[in-house]
Parts: C-alpha cells; structure tokens; sequence
C-alpha cells in the first residue's frame, strides 16, 4: 500500500515541505521529479506538513512532484559484500558495480551503554615516530587531526590506513575533491588493502545533503564489523566540511544559529558520531581518526573548539609536519607503559629537549648571546627535526626509539637528558664501549 | 491517552489536549510499535503542551497518543543509591545493559533501587511520637554510613507515629511505619520516596554560613584557593588543560563523607575509566571500596539531549538526600557547559528569544539556582550535613569571556581557572595562581596566602620583563624574586597526579611543607651573581621535590626534610660567618 503525496507546500534550499499523513519522524521517502527520484529525510512534522531534506538537492523538484514515504528510516545494507567497494551519501554504488546485497540495518542508533565498554589498551602502530613514540594511537581513540588546508592531511589518513593493522578499513569522504578520492582510491588499491576498505565518498560535487549521512553510514556499518569481534578503523574526512552542511540545513530550517552560523546542536551532533568510537566489552572494537581541516588556522573556530572537547586528544598537521606541542593523545598513558621500558622516558626527554631548544631559537633570533648550551640545544633541534619530526620518516617504534637514544648521544651528555639513571645506563649509545659517565652542565629540567 | 501529537522537531514533540496539563510534568509520546518515550512537559500554549523528549524521537507521527501525567519528574530515594551508575534519569546502566546488550534503547526504564534486596531495618522512633518530614524513623546500614529512614521529606505537616516495624530485613518496598496525620488519615511509610529533581530538596531548621574547609589534598586548591563544605566552585577551562583528571582527583581523594559524581555530556571513555578504577580503589579513610562512597550519574555525549539537561539535577537530588541524614556530600559536575548548550538547544527549538551566543535568557538564573542548591544545613535535630557543588566549565575557545563561565563567575564562592599556557608547560594542576580566587578561607593563613599571592605577581612581573630587557638587564634582586615564585610553583602549586605520594596531600602535611616553603621563601639569600643564584634555588627546588615525593614520616622523609632544615640554615646565617 504505497501513498503518493503530491502537495508540494514549499521548496526551500534542500527542504521540501509536503502534506501528508501517517509519516513518521526520521523516516525516509522518495521524490520523484522530471529529472529522477531521489531520497529525502523526514526532519520536521507539523501538523499535515511534513518537510523533508533532499538527498539529491531540490533542484528541478516541483510543487506538482509527488512523494512517497518509505515507513523505515535511513538504512544500509551489511554483509561481507560491502568490503572493497565504492557508496555514495545515499547508500548506492559508485563504482559501476551491482546494488550491494545483505541485512539492512539502520543507521543513526542509539549510542552504547557505557558499562559495555572495555578500557582501551592496545596501542595501534603507525609507522609515524611523532605518533607512536609522542602520542600514540590505541584502539577504539577517537582522535581528529587539525590542519589547514594545504596541508597533507588526506595522505597521512591514507598512510595510517594503510599501516594500521585494522581489520576492517572505512573511509568516509565528505566534500572531497575527486581527486583526492582519486588518490585514496589508488592509496588503498596500492597499499593492497583495498579488500578488506569500504569507502562512502561525498565530493563536494555532490548534493550536500548526502555529506551528513556519511559518518552515520561509516559507523553504522563499522558498528556492525565490530559487533562481529573485527578491530575497525574508521577514517573521516573533512568533519568541518560535514558542520558545515549541519549549518546549511539548519539555517533553512530557520533555526538559531549560535556561534559563526552553525546550530547550537553542533556538540551534540559531531558527539554522537565521534562516540560511536568502542572497544567493546566482548566483542571487536571500532576507532575513529578524523580530519578538521581550521578555517584560518584558528583552533577556536566552532568546528575544531568543539572537536576538541569531545575526542580524545588531537594531532596538529602543520608545516608538513605533526607538531609536538599542542598536539595529544589522551589514551597514550594506557599504552605507552608496556611498550619498552625507555618510552616514556624518550617521549618526555626529547619533547622537553626540543622546548628548551625552541626557547634558544627564540633566544638567537633576537641576537642574545648562544652558550654552548644553547648550540647543544640547536643542534639537536635540526636532527629531530629531520630524523624524527619529517613525515617521510616510516619506521617501527623501537627503531624509532633507537634513533632517538642515537640523537641524544650525538648532541648531549647523559646527565644533560634529564633522564633517570637506570634507564640511560641501558639505553644510551655506546660509542668506545661504554656509556659516559658523568658531565655537569645546565641540566635540562627533569620530570616536569 | 489524553492528548496526541501535532508536530516533531528534533527533541521537540507538541501534543494538543482537551484536558488538564501540568508544567514540568511527566508525559509519555507512544509510538506506534507501543514504545513509550519519557519526555517533560515545558512550556504550555492554549491547548498545546511542548514536550522535550528523553529519547531519539524518531518513529513519532502526527496523531500518536500522548500520556499526560500529573507527576514531575522525579528521583526515587532510598538505601541502595551509593555505588550505583544511572543514566541521567535514574536508570540503572548495568541492569540495562542486562536487560537490553550493548545499546541503550528508546524507552526501556528501569527502578533506580533495587526492589528484591533486602535492608536491616532498625526502628528508631516509637508510636506516639509526633514527627515532621525529615525525621528519621529507623535506619539501616549502608556500606560505612548508618541510612536513615526518615518520614517522607515532602510530607508538610505534623504526623503521629502510630506503628512501627519491628527489626528485621525488609525491601524498600515494604511497609516499615504508619503514620497519623492531623487529619486522622493513615499513612504507609516504606523506605522509599520520590522527589521531584527540579525542586530543592532541603528540610532543615536553617542554613548556615559554610566554613569547615573541604580538604581535597590537591595543595594549589586547598592552601591558595579553598573550597568550603557546603561552599560552590567551577573549573573553567580549555580542552586538554586536565579538568576531568582535576575532578578525578577530587573524587578520589577528597576528605567528603559522599560523591556524587555527573559526567554531563562528556566523553564515555572517562566514565569507564572511574567505572573500572573506583571498585579496586580503597578510600584510605575507611579502607573500603572508593564506590561504595560514590554515585556516578552518566549522561554521556552521545546520549540523548534533555536526558543530560536532566541528569545535572538528578545528581544534585541525590546529593541532597544524603545531606539530609547529616552527612558531606560533594557533587562534582562535569561540564556544566554542556547542561547548558541542552538549554541552548532547546531554547532554539522553542523559537525563543535568544541572549548572548544565542543561549536563552534564563541562563544566568538556571545555573545559580543550580549553585544555590549547594550549602550547609542545620537539621531538626542540630547535626549538620552539607553539600558542596564544584562545577567544571568549557568556554568556547577556551575564551572565558563567555555566557557560562561568567554566569558562573558571579554565583560560585571559589574559581579554579585553568590555563592553556600552564598545561602546555606541563605545569600540573593547571590552575592559574593569578587569576584564580576563592572567597573561603581554608587551613592556611590568609594573610600568608596574601604574601604567596604577591610574591607570584611580582615573579610574573619580572619574567614578562625579561623577555624584553634579557637576564643582563635584570637587578639580581628582581631576578631573586622570579627564581623564589618559580620555586614557590614547582615545588608547592604543581602536583604530579601520576606519583602515589604527591598524588594527594593531607592537610597537616600541607601546613608543614607550606611553613618551610614560605622559610626559604622569605630568607634574605645573598646571591654574588645569577648563576649562584640559580644553583642554589635550582637545588632548593630538587630537595623540596624529593620531599614530595617521600611517603610521609619515612625514612626518607626525615633524611629530605633535614637537608632542607641545612640549606635554610645556612642560608640564613650572615655572610661570612
């Protein structure tokens, strides 16, 4: 028994009202117009009118159109099938191939009960030393990766999709470039992990619609791998580009905007998706990295203010490189104990080493005079920068470790690290066969 | 079914009766698979009752049946709350978790006490006594605590005792006294009652000014800026600079009979973590588990919007329950932010008027009638109980020039602002000593704190000099006062969370460490040039860390404290003697 409704009341933006009975909220229909059917979402009831935002956009839709409600909200279908291939925002292949087939399953569900959740405690390697060894990723983090937008922030999602040893690769693109979909396309095809890779890509082609049903689809189908006991990644990019057509659709539907035009909801919206991110307890687990691309480069624009309350920690892509200070990972403590026994001591040393030699940069830029300290300090700043901090750099953490203590013993003496004994005297490079024993200059501050 | 549903937005639901409706009431939308959704009746127009929803709305249409009830919405009370872990509407998450797996589904509800555990009851009172709301009738024990039983706390008038059960186990179900109205009507008491969360809970003969200091054994909050039981405070500050490990803290060593603990819209991670932390935890006080002083109220991010509006004064009822039977209790809210950007929320639903950032107008008097919940009472009987509110704010930007940090600002007796620049510098707790206050006095002398307070100002003052005119331009004199407020901050205001001494500082330790600070503090060093000057505070500084770091009383204690004893003396005696 399909009902057709066809009084079109208004066509504004993507929001089509219509008068109809009997629909429920949330759910989805179709519009059909003289250039094709297209899904749209039930977002407000009123009384007999019904609005709908258009997943195609409401160009060429008119007021005799008629509609057609499906009594089922947004759906996906899930199966094995899924692994390897190519959706749009609305669900539908986008690479030439046949309707995916399997279980429908809703998207946008309720979130999950915190006491089935398991504290995180796996650490997943990423091959970029300022990750693993300063701010390691771990299971089950949600965690953005702030930059602007010239910065190579789409080829490092890419790289740790390819490096992380997840199960379950998902990619979700909202206003990408075809490009860029392009290039993680051939990422993904290269790296050979585009079997086990679902993608559902919105580019900024697109009608804007279909950018906020991507991270619902990503995690929805995620969900369901992880329920199923698989370690998921999911990788969302650009989140500012998905806030920004939350704005779209609430500015049209005449809601107060609070901050720079977007929607008082903006917390709660991008919470909902980033908390979908789990290891459960019992099952597999689901981790969400995500890109912000700053407007500006201002980190107090609503989109990464508010990103950087509700994950856990944050990367800074600046300058081609991640940034040490500013950048965090809240979840690091939970891993980086039970890696080796220096870790935490090298993570500490060489952040607070590159401060003091910042402070020096400072010092020298405006002409004070350089102790041998401060040339110390300088120096080591040039090798970390170019063996550690360079983004080229892709190797294992404890060789990344290693190079670290190689740093260390090429600029400074033992006493000068401020690192514990016991952990120097295992640890540091041994040139004519043993450590040196002692040197009493400036210490750097130990153990902030 | 005595209204039906006109329109859905969001949360947002409006029904049309003929009937009766009642502000803030409980209602219930059916859906059309008989699921009835919670939702609160919040503004009423003509024949039209908006609703906020407690759950995702989705599925709702036009026409569906709405039950309006009479009630507000309300907390149970009873023996059974402490350790428990609700929803923001007194759902308990673990039975849900059983009755329902992985995720929390639209209108399941469940007791917020158990209804098959049984309780040692102990009558107190005898029949014939006459009794007001508030006055214990029995009681039974509770973990550590002794739960009073008392006449239901919203029963108005004066009441007879006619019976009472004698000892034994009973359910909170069952009947444990019958009491006689002035009216002659007899009345069922059981050991549980309801409250409505959006009215104060507080029956006592008066309020008093709070001033027993509430030691938190985190130094910077209790020596420089303390809070008082009964008293309020905030923690504003941006992402990242450790207002959730500040609470955590708090929670876990503060010197509080109760915790009440509502994570308002953060991050489930956090949750988990005190979730799995707390039960291994003992509370070195009793030697108890920590939970069993503890309830955690969890309105997590993703969970639904006006369930977290709610959750904010479910943990506050809870905490004034227990106040009621004379006890500490301290609630810890965390983010009032996001309790309010629920308001905002709303508030743009209902198309109202905005203030300021487009939060409603009515901010300002919701958060400090939220504060004002807060306070020591003094109960019908003479025993004091009280409850003290810290709340954590996050300002948009970490901008502290915003709606809810300065609404605030004005209503809460203590501020612990938290800086981007100290957490960057690793400078832990990052509460800025310049910029905090607190109106309370705590277990240091004002006058003494004025002093520190000073000597940090001017520490500040010379360092910012400093980075114009280089250390050659500085007088050895000022460059002495930067070196003392530096010490001042590395070896007393920064605590290192991670070290099970440092962790958390008793009181008297703090007395003590802080008198030998402000020795070598207020000792005239004559320095011959900087880099003496340096050394020997650089020295000073790793002695005092050490201490801190020495388990009190230990050996080693004694061995740092003697050193220290040594530098002060020497640098006290005259040159050359």
């Amino acid at each position: 028994m399909r009902k057709y409704f066809d009084e079109i009341r208004q066509i504004a933006g993507n929001v089509v009202t219509v008068n109809a009975t009997g629909v429920g909220y949330d759910e989805l229909a179709v519009i059909q117009s003289k250039y094709g059917e297209s899904l749209a979402q039930v977002i407000r009831l009123s009384g007999q009118q019904v609005s709908v935002q258009v997943f195609a956009g409401s160009q060429g839709v008119s007021n005799t159109d008629r509609v057609r409600f499906l009594q089922r909200p947004m759906q996906v279908p899930f199966s094995e099938d899924l692994l390897g291939r190519v959706l749009d925002g609305s669900g539908r292949p986008r690479d030439g191939r046949s309707e995916v087939t399997g279980k429908m399953i809703e998207i946008g569900t309720p979130p999950a009960n915190p006491v089935r959740r398991r504290m995180p405690d796996q650490m997943v390697h990423t091959g970029i030393p300022m990750i693993d060894v300063f701010n390691s990723l771990v299971e089950s983090q949600k965690l953005p990766i702030f930059s602007v937008a010239g910065e190579p922030y789409n080829e490092v999602l890419a790289r740790i999709g390819l490096q992380a040893d997840a199960e379950v690769i998902i990619l979700g693109g909202m206003g990408l470039r075809h490009d860029d979909y392009l290039n993680f396309r051939q990422a993904f095809e290269g790296g050979g992990v585009l079997g086990r890779a679902i993608m559902f890509i919105h580019t900024a082609a697109d009608p804007v619609v279909e950018c906020l049903m991507i991270p619902d689809l990503c995690l929805a189908v995620g969900e369901q791998f992880a329920l199923q006991g698989k370690r998921v990644l999911v990788l969302l990019t650009d989140m500012t580009a998905f806030a920004d057509a939350l704005k779209e659709i609430s500015i049209i539907m005449e809601q107060i905007p609070s901050n720079r035009g977007y929607p008082g909801d903006l917390y709660t919206q991008m919470a909902r998706r980033y908390e979908k991110a789990i290891d459960f307890d019992g099952a597999g687990s689901m981790t969400i990295l995500a890109c912000v691309t700053m407007p500006g480069d201002d980190v107090t624009h609503p989109v990464p203010d508010n990103t950087g309350y509700i994950t856990e920690g944050q990367f800074y892509l600046r300058g081609g490189r991640i940034e040490p200070f500013g950048s965090l990972s809240r979840l690091k403590q939970q891993v980086n104990g039970k890696t080796r026994d220096d870790h935490r001591a090298i993570m500490d040393a060489c952040i607070q080493l590159y401060a003091l030699c910042r402070e020096s940069r400072e010092k020298r830029d405006m002409g004070f005079e350089m102790s041998d300290w401060d040339r110390k300090l300088l120096r080591y700043g040039v090798l970390f920068e170019q063996r550690i901090m360079d983004l080229s750099v892709n190797i294992h953490l404890f060789d990344a470790l290693d190079r670290c203590w190689e740093i260390l013993g090429e600029c400074f003496e033992p006493a000068e690290t401020g690192i514990r004994r016991s952990i120097i005297e295992k640890h540091w490079p041994k040139q004519d066969g043993k450590p040196q024993p002692h040197a009493e200059p400036e210490p750097a501050q130990a153990e902030a | 079914m005595n209204a039906r549903i006109v329109a859905v937005f969001g949360n947002l639901v409006i029904a049309e009766t003929d009937g009766r409706v009642v502000q803030n009431s409980l209602a219930y939308c059916v859906r059309s698979d008989g699921v009835r959704l919670m939702s609160e009746v919040i503004r009423v127009r003509g024949q039209l009752a908006d609703l906020q929803v407690f759950e995702e709305t989705r599925g709702l249409r036009v026409g569906d049946p709405v039950e309006l009830r009479d009630e507000m919405l309300s907390v149970v009370l009873g023996p059974g709350l402490l350790g428990k872990i609700y929803d923001g509407l007194q759902n308990p998450l673990p039975e849900l978790a059983e009755q329902v797996g992985f995720f929390l589904q639209p209108g399941v509800y469940i007791h917020g006490l158990s209804l098959d555990q049984s309780w040692d009851f102990t009558p107190v009172a005898e029949p014939g006594d006459v009794v007001l709301a508030g006055d214990p009738l029995g009681a039974v024990p509770e973990g550590e605590f002794t739960h009073q039983i008392m006449v239901p706390l919203a029963w108005r008038g004066e009441y007879t005792v006619e019976k009472v059960t004698a000892a034994g186990r009973y359910t909170v179900e069952q009947e444990i006294a019958v009491l006689a109205g002035a009216d002659g009507q007899k009345r069922a008491v059981t050991m549980q009652q309801d409250w409505p969360v959006k009215r104060a809970l507080n029956v006592s003969r008066r309020r008093l000014l709070p001033t027993e200091p509430l030691v938190s054994r985190v130094r910077i909050v209790d020596s420089m800026f303390p809070v008082v039981r009964g008293g309020t405070y905030c923690i504003p500050g941006p992402f990242g600079a450790g207002k959730t490990v500040l609470q955590q803290i708090t929670a876990r060593h503060a010197e509080i009979d109760i915790v009440v603990i509502a994570a308002c819209g953060e991050r489930a991670g956090e949750i988990v973590e005190t979730l799995r932390d707390f039960p291994e935890l003992t509370d070195p006080r009793t030697g108890r588990s920590l939970m069993e002083r503890t309830i955690i109220i969890a309105n997590t991010s993703a969970m639904p919007v006006a369930a977290r509006e709610a959750s904010v004064y479910t943990a506050t009822t809870l905490g004034e329950y227990y106040r009621q039977m004379g006890l500490n209790v301290l609630l810890l809210a965390d983010s009032t932010s996001r309790w309010a950007q629920a308001m905002r929320e709303l508030s743009g639903r209902l198309e109202e008027i905005p203030g300021e950032e487009a939060f409603p107008a009515y901010l300002e008097s919701r958060i400090a009638a939220f504060y004002e919940r807060a306070g020591a009472i003094e109960l019908r009987d003479g025993r004091v109980g009280s409850l003290t509110i810290g709340g954590t704010v996050s300002p948009a930007g970490g901008n502290f020039e915003e709606p809810v940090t300065q609404g605030t600002l004005k209503v809460v007796g203590a501020f612990h602002g938290l800086s981007r620049a100290r957490s960057d510098a690793r400078r832990y707790p990052a509460i800025d000593p310049l910029d905090s206050w607190s109106k309370y006095s705590g277990i240091i002398a004002p006058e003494t704190v004025t002093r520190m307070r000073r000597l940090l100002r001017h520490g500040s003052d010379v360092r910012q000099m400093m980075t114009v005119v280089g250390e050659e331009g500085t007088s050895i004199d000022d460059f002495t006062v930067a070196l003392k407020a530096d010490f001042f901050d590395n070896c007393y205001l920064q605590q290192n969370a991670f070290d099970e001494v440092d962790a958390a500082t008793p009181a008297d330790r703090q007395r003590f460490v802080f008198s030998k600070v402000a020795e070598v503090v207020e000792t005239e060093f004559r320095f011959t040039d900087k880099a003496e000057a340096r050394r020997r505070m650089f020295e000073v500084t790793d002695l005092f860390r050490n201490w801190n770091y020495a388990a009190t009383d230990s050996d080693e204690y004694r061995q740092w404290l003697d050193r220290i004893d040594q530098f002060i003396s020497q640098a006290q005696q005259p040159a050359g003697a």
